[in-house]
């Protein structure tokens, strides 16, 4: 303590000297080269590394996605001019992360539908997919997690959001998607997906890009706090308990009707047939018994 | 019986009377519970058994009904309300145990013999069909229908105007639809209106987002977005000089079901104009590839946002009419009589897109006194 206390003493005794200003000047000037150096080659890193990232993608969508996509992901046609596979060019990086992160593509056969399935590229190669195909041209990229993410939200601001993004789902989304998210059919063998049990991400994701078939809620059509108002929403309707039991889909009375036809009825009428056809008989006569 | 047929009587007897003797039934075999007095026992304590299960299913309903919370604190159980679940199981096995409860006691204790009925002819006897041909007969000689057609022709006149109220009942099916589909609230914008003695020109009525309320501006919307919109004046009266009454409760319900429009940006290109009411093109009835319809189905009315991106077909979930927005509505397939109604669109100079007139025709499901013109 006496040290320091000695040597700050030392200091401040220099502290109107002639070179005390060049050697604060150079002390502010290392400073900040420090904090420069400290941060900006973090950025290097990451432009250096990004760079890798869209290499990498390039590599993985020439062996994945080039057959339907062409090799530059220009879009590919049928020989009768129909699309095979659609150009990449204006996608963004938010329409890989949703097709790749939802295993839609790549697709295991071309059709109506492109549905949902096990995942085959991990979160890197994804990314790096998303990277490449960024680069091609325009389009949204993946959101950040502000934008979607409702954690850490006061119970009365997230109970106004739910409201106005019940909504907003109700006006733009039930359409197609059903009342409660579980999805429907759509014309030429298509079927709009089921919407629950969704990440955040993904659901934002598909309202930004328009997927498949699916119209696109750009940010000027919906704009971002709606958006995240629908997640809100949507997560609500996971939470909340299936009050009169099960809800077989959601689907309203057909699917019930179905349940009640062959699950209400069949089983009775199984029970009854089962009931008729076992009957134990005994081998012994009543007198023989009685005697 | 009366019909045995007897083989001998008809000369016939060359053909045996029973080729194979009839073996008769075969011996009746008894159940474990008609020979042993413990198995009786056992059976007469299981039926017994489930009329108790019943009981004790009966009383959990009781218990249940009162115990658990429903209504603003639902008790849930396993992610579903508890209440529901527990009412519908118990009430569910108590019905069930009863009825397996008295097959039971049917089938281990109550009578077991087979018995023999013989079918019987489906035609009646002679006597009983002469006798209903008399009485009927006798009834209308005694009500002398014949003989006083002053009576037989009042009645068949009464009778027959029965069937007026049924034919004029039908028009209750709604009220005829008169001029009020022939314009909607869209048509306020531009309109020429007289406020506080002034002469006023209302704004150009803005296209708002359903449910958000914003209006649009042109620029916002990128190629493949749908807007499902609205006219500003049912968020934003004011700006319209309509009272907010005229927007609020039955009567923004009115309005919706008329106004209701789907916004779709597509590639220019894409679109095939057609031609309006007057025989002019609707070229300029869109915006940079924005185009307007009306949401309601020609069909019945339901409202259809189901939409192809891809194709621009605009599916209607009710009947599966399907329109090509590309195309000035045209029906491509389904039910539905006539194309959807187009708005015409314009900016403003604000930028927001703005309808330049009401629809060119009805809204909503066709009717009778409703013209049709070609658009192709």
């Amino acid at each position: 303590m006496r040290l320091l206390n000695r040597s700050a003493g030392r200091l401040s005794r220099h502290r109107r000297g002639p070179i005390a200003g060049l050697v604060v000047l150079l002390l502010g000037l290392l400073l900040t080269g420090g904090l420069y150096a400290a941060f900006s080659p973090a950025q290097a890193d990451t432009a250096a590394e990004q760079e890798e990232l869209v290499k990498e993608g390039r590599e993985l969508f020439l062996v994945g996605c080039a057959f339907c996509h062409g090799q530059n992901g220009e879009g590919v046609l049928t020989q009768g001019g129909s699309q095979y596979g659609p150009a990449l060019t204006d996608v963004g990086a938010a329409a890989v992360d949703f097709q790749v992160g939802t295993g839609r593509m790549p697709m295991a056969q071309p059709g109506a539908q492109a549905p949902r399935k096990e995942v085959v590229y991990n979160e890197r190669e994804t990314a790096a997919l998303a990277a490449y195909v960024a680069t091609l041209g325009t389009g949204p990229a993946i959101p950040d997690e502000e934008l979607y993410s409702t954690e850490g939200m006061e119970e009365d601001e997230l109970n106004e959001l739910v409201s106005r993004g019940g909504q907003i789902f109700l006006a733009n989304c039930t359409a197609c998607h059903n009342f409660e998210g579980s999805g429907g059919a759509m014309p030429r063998g298509g079927y709009a997906p089921k919407i629950r049990g969704v990440d955040a991400k993904h659901i934002y994701e598909a309202m930004l890009t328009g997927p498949q078939s699916m119209d696109t809620f750009s940010d000027g059509n919906i704009p971002p706090e709606d958006k995240k108002a629908v997640i809100a929403y949507l997560e609500m309707l996971d939470e909340q308990p299936g009050y009169a039991g099960f809800s077989f889909g959601g689907l309203g009375p057909v699917s019930e009707g179905i349940i009640a036809w062959l699950v209400g009825l069949g089983v009775p009428v199984a029970f009854a047939v089962w009931i008729a056809a076992h009957t134990t008989r005994s081998s012994k006569k009543k007198d023989e018994a009685q005697a | 019986m009366t019909d045995v047929h007897d083989p001998h009587s008809s000369g016939t007897d060359l053909v045996p009377a029973e080729p194979i003797a009839d073996p008769g039934l075969p011996e009746h075999q008894w159940r474990p519970t008609d020979v042993d007095d413990a198995a009786e026992k056992r059976a007469e304590r299981q039926v017994a058994g489930f009329f108790a299960l019943s009981a004790i299913c009966t009383v959990l309903f009781l218990v249940a009904y009162f115990v658990l919370d429903i209504g603003d604190n639902w008790t849930t159980f396993a992610g579903f309300g508890a209440s529901t679940m527990a009412l519908g199981t118990t009430l569910g096995l108590a019905l069930l145990f009863i009825g397996v409860g008295i097959i039971h006691w049917a089938r281990k204790l109550m009578a077991d013999k087979e018995i023999v009925e013989m079918r019987h002819p489906a035609r009646s006897s002679d006597e009983d069909r002469e006798g209903t041909l008399k009485a009927l007969s006798d009834g209308l000689a005694e009500s002398g229908i014949g003989r006083r057609p002053l009576i037989r022709n009042s009645m068949i006149g009464s009778v027959a105007l029965l069937g007026l109220p049924a034919v004029v009942l039908l028009r209750d099916l709604g009220p005829l639809p008169g001029d009020k589909l022939e314009s909607t609230i869209w048509a306020r914008g531009g309109e020429q209106i007289t406020v506080d003695g002034a002469q006023v020109t209302v704004p150009k009525m803005r296209i708002s987002r359903d449910a958000i309320g914003t209006p649009i501006l042109a620029s916002d919307l990128e190629i493949g977005d749908l807007v499902n919109a609205q006219p500003e004046v049912l968020f934003n009266p004011e700006r319209y000089y309509v009272e907010p009454e005229e927007v609020e409760g039955i009567n923004l319900q009115v309005h919706k079901s008329k106004t209701s429009l789907i916004l779709l940006r597509m590639e220019p290109g894409d679109i095939k104009p057609g031609r309006a009411a007057d025989g002019s093109s609707r070229e300029n009835w869109t915006v940079n590839g924005i185009v307007a319809y009306s949401k309601i189905c020609t069909h019945v009315g339901c409202p259809i946002s189901l939409n192809e991106r891809t194709t621009h077909h605009l599916l209607c979930p009710c009947h599966q009419s399907t329109f090509d927005l590309a195309d000035s509505g045209r029906v491509v397939f389904g039910p539905a009589g006539r194309p959807l109604p187009q708005l015409p669109l314009e900016v403003d100079d604000e930028g927001y897109l703005v309808a330049q007139s009401d629809f060119d025709e009805p809204v909503g499901p066709s009717y009778w006194e409703r013209d049709y013109y070609d658009r192709w």
